[in-house]
């Protein structure tokens, strides 16, 4: 177990490494000077070399990597062991601190991804069972289409429709604005308006998931449901409901466990579509406008953040997972 | 009055390429404590026969009639309430496959205990000290350790260990066995076949055997039934199925037997296929397979009557009483001098 977690934790140094020289160099590919960015349409070279001093620029890519890692660890060996606060740098752009800037939006997404997750569990669930105990029925056909239709349409479009006839027509729901569930600022804040500014990117954002997830159930219980041991359950004299929750569920539903944290832990880098659509500050939000304004810090800050978020939710499944079924150790 | 007797029982399935007639008239019947055994090929009917009588076949697709008289009460016309107070009661059942009949993620102690506490309204402790009793029973080592143990940490042959003392738990009337030592290898199987026996003996319940394999029926049945094709071949005592078998079929199976004392290249086998149950062949299912096959057999389909002046002794084929007799008699006349 001990072992286990230390070769996890090398692992996950391993990949945000990997992720963060990627982006460094994605970012320097492209052929945009942030200084000169700065700067404006008038730059003077003066300027350029100031504001190159000022962000670091100047130093050589492997140098700029070096400080950027050597910030974000919490102690360092340089000059004797010692330890400092982890910071992802200031963001080239705003001047404000990256950390500060990702917890901003951090709160935002994981609104909308945890809302989400439940709404689309809330609909896979039922509507996944039942249309594997009914296969063929009026309700599995329904249920069918509805699955097409779930993952063949984009969430962008999802949102705008949305937008459209529950903001615009109806007027049932707001279409942007986000607000802080405590800490209400001025009209807009606490649980009720929160949630109520959350419904329609809700919505939007479970439903390809809530596609995914009715199909993976219905396709999981329908393989349970023909399984041996289940045959044995009813050989036993066990009640439907029995067979089904204590035999079918509890078999067919392991799968979902680790999908469910997979998908949570990488849809909390960043709901984009859902984000950019309704106007939400997520870090979704932040990362595009951070690539539009070439902010390498913020991008940086959002990447590591989703990194971590990634490795977080495959561990936690991953011990879930030993927990939940008898047949996995962690070795 | 005979604790089960089954009576003109026809399975038929719906499927997509049209009514499949998985059983097409059987009869027969268990005396308490008797053991039954059900003879045939894969696809034969033995299974979904004991699936019927448990109420075991899906509901969406199975179409059933004939009559299943348990004690007198008819199985297939049952609530299903009371057919859940019967299965793994009154009738208990041992699958083919004991990897995959046992649920994965349940402690083997728990499922034997749910075996028990859904029949009888005892504790959890009962219950368990019950499974750990029927554990002991059926061999498993150290079963008191075992019994926390899921069941991938135990063999296969342990594993049906586990199945058969879960069907025990109740002190069931009859306990009908799937194939039980299929997936077993040979030495195992053996040793579950002997349980079965010892634990027949102990507990007193009737078994209904289902298998392919006539030596297995010969060591513990008291009455067989051979099937072919969802029809009854041939039906009778042990001894008159084995000292003056009637049929070809049960010629053709008897004659496959593999033998240890004999230096043969291959087994013997019965020509050809068992025929498509969507569309049988017209006559006697058996005749594109046979060697004896007549004209009459491509034309009509021989009823179940007795074999010579014996009435217990049920046989369906064409072939007058005097080919029969001296053909079975030179089929045992072969084997016997092949084991001398």
């Amino acid at each position: 177990m001990f072992r286990y977690l230390i070769r996890r934790l090398l692992w996950a140094l391993v990949l945000f490494f990997a992720t963060t020289i990627v982006t460094f160099i994605i970012f320097y590919a492209v052929p945009v000077d942030p200084a000169r960015t700065i700067c404006g349409q008038r730059a003077t070279p003066e300027c350029v070399h100031r504001a190159e001093i000022f962000l670091g620029t100047n130093k050589p890519i492997y140098y700029q990597y070096y400080k950027f890692v050597y910030r974000l660890f919490p102690f360092s060996f340089a000059g004797g062991f010692h330890f400092h606060e982890p910071s992802l740098g200031r963001s080239f752009t705003s001047r404000l601190s990256v950390n500060y800037v990702v917890g901003q939006a951090a709160p935002v997404t994981a609104s909308l991804v945890f809302g989400g997750a439940i709404l689309w569990m809330l609909i896979a669930l039922p509507v996944g069972i039942l249309s594997a105990l009914r296969p063929r029925s009026l309700l599995d056909r329904f249920a069918m289409v509805g699955v097409l239709v779930g993952i063949s349409a984009h969430p962008v479009w999802i949102g705008l429709i949305f937008a459209y006839f529950f903001g615009f027509k109806l007027g049932w729901f707001p279409i942007t604005n986000y607000c802080n569930f405590f800490n209400a600022t001025g009209e807009c804040g606490g649980p009720v308006q929160w949630a109520y500014h959350l419904v329609l990117p809700w919505c939007t954002f479970a439903i390809l998931f809530a596609a995914l997830y009715v199909r993976m159930i219905r396709a999981n219980v329908m393989e349970a449901l023909n399984e041996d041991y289940v045959r044995t359950a009813r050989a036993k004299g066990a009640p439907e409901w029995l067979v089904m929750r204590s035999h079918v569920l509890r078999n067919a539903l392991l799968p979902v466990v680790t999908m469910l944290g997979m998908d949570i832990g990488l849809a909390l880098g960043g709901a984009i579509f859902t984000e950019t659509v309704y106007g939400l500050p997520g870090l979704g939000k932040t990362a595009i406008n951070a690539i539009a304004n070439f902010d390498l810090p913020t991008v940086q800050g959002v990447v590591v953040f989703a990194t971590i978020c990634i490795i977080v939710f495959n561990l936690a499944v991953d011990l879930l997972y030993a927990v939940i079924d008898p047949r996995i150790r962690l070795s | 009055m005979a604790l089960l007797e089954v009576n003109d029982l026809k399975t038929y399935f719906r499927t997509d390429d049209g009514v499949v007639r998985a059983v097409d008239g059987v009869s027969f019947k268990v005396d308490k404590g008797q053991t039954l055994g059900i003879v045939g090929e894969s696809g034969s009917g033995k299974s979904v026969t004991c699936l019927t009588i448990m109420g075991l076949n899906p509901r969406r697709t199975a179409m059933t009639t004939g009559h299943a008289m348990w004690k007198g009460e008819d199985l297939l016309t049952a609530k299903a309430s009371r057919l859940r107070e019967i299965r793994g009661n009154e009738i208990a059942m041992i699958f083919q496959d004991p990897m995959t009949s046992l649920n994965p993620v349940h402690k083997i102690g728990d499922q034997l205990a749910e075996a028990m506490r859904l029949h009888e309204d005892v504790s959890r402790r009962q219950a368990r000290k019950r499974g750990l009793d029927l554990l002991k029973a059926v061999g498993i080592p150290r079963a008191d350790r075992r019994i926390d143990d899921y069941p991938h940490q135990f063999s296969g042959g342990m594993r049906q260990r586990v199945m058969i003392a879960m069907a025990l738990i109740n002190n069931p009337d009859l306990l009908i066995a799937d194939e039980p030592t299929t997936a077993l290898d040979v030495t195992t199987q053996a040793q579950i076949l002997t349980l079965i026996e010892r634990l027949q003996h102990e507990f007193g319940s009737a078994v209904i055997m289902i298998t392919h394999d006539l030596g297995v029926v010969a060591e513990i049945a008291d009455d067989v039934v051979v099937m072919y094709a969802a029809e009854i071949a041939e039906q009778g005592t042990t001894d008159q199925i084995f000292k003056s078998p009637h049929h070809p079929y049960t010629w053709g199976l008897m004659g496959s037997l593999p033998r240890l004392d004999q230096n043969v290249e291959r087994l013997v086998q019965i020509q050809g296929q068992p025929p498509s149950l969507l569309r049988p062949p017209p006559g006697c299912r058996f005749h594109p397979r046979c060697p004896y096959v007549m004209q009459v057999c491509k034309e009509v389909d021989p009823e179940l009557s007795p074999a010579g002046d014996d009435p217990t002794h049920l046989q369906a084929c064409h072939l007058d009483e005097e080919t029969k007799k001296r053909e079975a008699a030179k089929l045992l006349a072969g084997m016997m001098a092949e084991a001398s």
